[in-house]
């Protein structure tokens, strides 16, 4: 199962390389990873999207709470839960495909960020799922480069994560 | 003591002052560019003493075996580079088996780092997946609550190393010097009180056992939890079994403990292992080598309470049914007050039943062996060294054969007795091990039990024992075979014994001797008791004596549950 793992942590040089370590040193599977400082600059809130059995879940909430560093885990799809991802596609834009790329940024509400005479830089939020489901949308031969910038999320209505 | 607060001190004499503060009496240690400004330092105090070692691996080894042995924070005190690599065994050694030591470690200077700088290693880096935690000190400000830091969190929660890098710029930078009494840390508050309902439940549990074991681990004596494991096991009437770690945390010789339990436990261990119906798990944490294959263990049903105060121990590897987070201590006094209160009482009847079921089992007599041999029998030195120390020894050993033996036929009676490498399984680790046990208990007897190809592995300390005069007795069960791995060979490999046997022997009495100590031959059985009545004499009270037992070369540990069996499916000596 995917689940996604939100975490503060103390905003320490190394923070980041001791979850990475963790992740590999115990071979858990880590589909994204992304991090930033809160409002508060002694904190970092992070937010891993990883899949395994609900053992292996279970062992990797525990294992990060172990970390001397980390101040509190939790993981969203426990319950309600909003996930959003950046992405940033740039892609052919020419001839009749041009205008029928526009429309189908439209309907996944892509914004148009860059134009040239021959491409589009198309910027999209949403979930995972969704962003996947654009780029099987367009062309493959459109796509020139993609960035993704993995998931965050954060827990809906009164839920939240804080110190 | 007192020191003068808010006068200026650099950062060499604040590292040196948080030792002395933290009533840190040795530091094992070897110096060099990066720590000399703490060297200069140690130079001027008298708080404590530095022992100097002759490989940086056994400073930490030592310092390692000094907690063990104590229950207290041990402190080594390596240069970068070089230093810091050769310490990282006996880091991860310590972080296998959970024991609480600093390792302060000299770093190159701040501007020089990342730049490929003479000596210069990531410490925090190669560190970082063997330790509790680490820490890189940039700024002399941060010095002393870090070292404060590092204390706190090597000896609470489930002890581990702790490293702290220093580089050499902030050995020399001055700041005030305060020591904080403590310091809070809110992302580190481990849970010491165990859950007041699982507790209930795990007592009701206990109370309805039809066929009740208690499995004790290296917690109990991490947590010097042992007299109420006494209590408690006594109260109740259950039996009770060690893991290699936890030997001493309930009295070997008591009728009440099966011995050992695991690879090499005891026949009825593991039978009442993997028959019982209510299992209480504490401080142990169901490792590999303890429960073998764990598909066969499940085929049983039974119901398991485990006590652990890290929660990722608990359903790791075997599912369990009452999880309790909790200092072992702790959980234990609260549970036996709650069954002083309970009405029930154990099932008087069905233990009986229990216990006729156990005394079978015990009667296999799984640990003999033949007594009439013209050859050795390491098992006989083992028993006999029990015999002449009456028991009370405290014994570290290598990794091998001969650590089986000495875990099955020394019977510890006390906690903190045994000290020994169980989760890295480090060979080396014996004579560095004896030199911090002996430095604690200055007054104890101190044996060494171990192989001639593991004695090999740090034997330059026997210089390190000369120096400071650590009247260590080491007990060489030398097989001439790395025993252990030449066993697998003989039941995995059709005996093929590749690389597994050790030529060129030195002469160790010779050896022994060249160092500056005592060094003893001994071929026959039958000389076996006055050698080590001898070693143990007044006479040679204040000697290092290395005792060469040259053994039965095709001697065997059993009982012995293969890898991948279940274990009840073991081998016993009788069966080959
Ligand atoms: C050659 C060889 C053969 C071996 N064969 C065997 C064998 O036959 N049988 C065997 O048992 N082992 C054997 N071992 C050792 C084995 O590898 C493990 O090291 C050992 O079984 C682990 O012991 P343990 O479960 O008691 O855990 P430990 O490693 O001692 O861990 C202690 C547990 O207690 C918890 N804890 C710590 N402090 C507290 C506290 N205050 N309160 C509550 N909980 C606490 C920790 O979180 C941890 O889970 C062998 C090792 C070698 C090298
Ligand atoms: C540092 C290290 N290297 C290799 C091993 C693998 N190993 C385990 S036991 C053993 C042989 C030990 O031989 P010896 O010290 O003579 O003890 P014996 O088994 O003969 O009693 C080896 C090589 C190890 N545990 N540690
Ligand atoms: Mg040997």
């Amino acid at each position: 199962m995917r689940h996604i793992i939100s975490l503060l942590m103390e905003n320490e040089a190394g923070a980041l390389s001791r979850v990475a370590g963790l992740f590999s040193a115990r071979a858990y599977n880590i589909e994204s990873l992304t991090v930033a400082p809160t409002e508060d600059a002694t904190l970092s809130r992070m937010t891993i999207v990883t899949t395994g059995s609900e053992d292996v879940i279970e062992q990797i909430t525990k294992q990060l709470n172990k970390l001397v560093d980390v101040i509190k885990v939790m993981d969203l799809t426990d319950g309600l839960h909003i996930e959003r991802e950046l992405m940033l596609v740039k892609v052919k834009a020419v001839g009749a495909g041009r205008e029928e790329m526009k429309r189908t940024a439209d309907i996944f509400r892509g914004r148009i960020i860059d134009v040239t005479d021959a491409t589009y830089t198309i910027e999209l939020t949403g979930t995972g799922s969704k962003l996947d489901a654009f780029l099987e949308a367009i062309d493959p031969a459109f796509i020139i480069e993609t960035v993704r910038t993995g998931a965050s999320g954060i827990g809906r209505g009164e839920r939240s994560l804080k110190v | 003591m007192i020191y003068c607060q808010f006068m200026e001190a650099t950062g060499a004499e604040i590292v040196v002052r948080c030792l002395a503060e933290e009533g840190v009496e040795f530091v094992f240690g070897y110096p060099g560019g990066a720590v000399l400004n703490i060297y200069d330092e140690i130079f001027k105090q008298n708080k404590f003493k530095h022992v100097l070692v002759r490989h940086e691996q056994a400073a930490v080894h030592a310092a390692d075996a000094y907690a063990r042995a104590t229950g207290r924070v041990g402190v080594a005190l390596v240069t970068s580079g070089p230093g810091v690599t050769n310490a990282v065994t006996g880091i991860a050694t310590a972080y296998m088996d959970s024991i609480p030591i600093v390792v302060v470690t000299g770093q190159v200077p701040t501007p020089a780092i990342g730049l490929d700088a003479f000596q210069e290693v990531d410490t925090v880096g190669i560190t970082r997946p063997c330790v509790k935690h680490n820490f890189l000190v940039k700024d002399v400000k941060d010095l002393a609550v870090t070292m404060k830091k590092a204390f706190i969190i090597a000896a609470t929660g489930r002890p581990g190393p702790v490293v702290v890098d220093v580089p050499k710029d902030v050995t020399a930078h001055l700041t005030e010097f305060d020591y904080p009494a403590t310091v809070e840390m809110r992302s580190y508050n481990p849970v010491v009180k165990g859950h007041s309902g699982q507790l209930k439940r795990a007592v009701q549990m206990l109370l309805e056992a039809k066929r009740p074991m208690i499995y004790a681990g290296g917690g109990v004596v991490l947590g010097d939890a042992s007299p109420q494991l006494a209590e408690l096991t006594r109260l109740l009437g259950f039996p009770v079994t060690n893991t290699l770690m936890g030997l001493g945390g309930y009295p070997a010789t008591d009728k009440q403990n099966l011995g050992m339990l695991g690879m090499h436990g005891t026949y009825e261990a593991n039978m009442a292992m993997q028959h019982c119906d209510v299992l209480l798990a504490v401080g142990a944490r169901f490792d590999d080598r303890v429960i073998g294959n764990p598909a066969h263990f499940a085929r049983e049903q039974r119901r398991i309470i485990h006590v652990d105060i890290d929660p990722s121990s608990i359903s790791k590897r075997v599912k369990v049914d009452v999880p309790i987070v909790g200092d072992v201590q702790n959980v234990l006094t609260d549970m036996l007050a709650l069954l002083k209160q309970a009405k029930e009482k154990p099932d008087a009847a069905a233990l009986n039943a229990w216990w006729t079921q156990i005394e079978l089992w015990r009667s296999r007599n799984c640990l003999k062996y033949n007594q009439n041999s013209p050859i050795i029998k390491p098992q006989y030195v083992v028993e006999k060294l029990w015999e002449v120390t009456k028991g009370d020894a405290f014994i570290t050993s290598d990794v091998g054969q001969h650590q089986m033996w000495a875990a099955q036929y020394y019977k510890f009676d006390k906690p903190r007795r045994w000290i020994n490498s169980g989760g890295l399984g480090t060979m080396g680790v014996g004579l560095p091990y004896a030199m911090g046990v002996q430095l604690a208990h200055p007054d104890a007897q101190v044996a060494c039990i171990t192989g001639e190809s593991s004695i090999q592995m740090c034997i330059q300390e026997l210089s390190t024992c000369k120096q400071y005069r650590i009247p260590i007795k080491v007990v060489t069960l030398n097989n001439r075979y790395m025993g252990m791995v030449r066993q697998w060979q003989e039941f995995f490999y059709g005996s093929r014994y590749a690389e597994s046997y050790m030529e060129s022997l030195p002469d160790f009495v010779k050896l022994a001797e060249a160092y500056g100590h005592v060094g003893m031959r001994i071929d026959k059985p039958g000389d076996v008791e006055a050698a080590l009545k001898e070693a143990f004499s007044p006479a040679l009270k204040e000697r290092l004596v290395f005792m060469d037992f040259q053994t039965d070369q095709t001697e065997n540990v059993f009982p012995m549950v293969e890898g991948g069996k279940g274990l009840s499916e073991m081998i016993l000596a009788e069966e080959l």
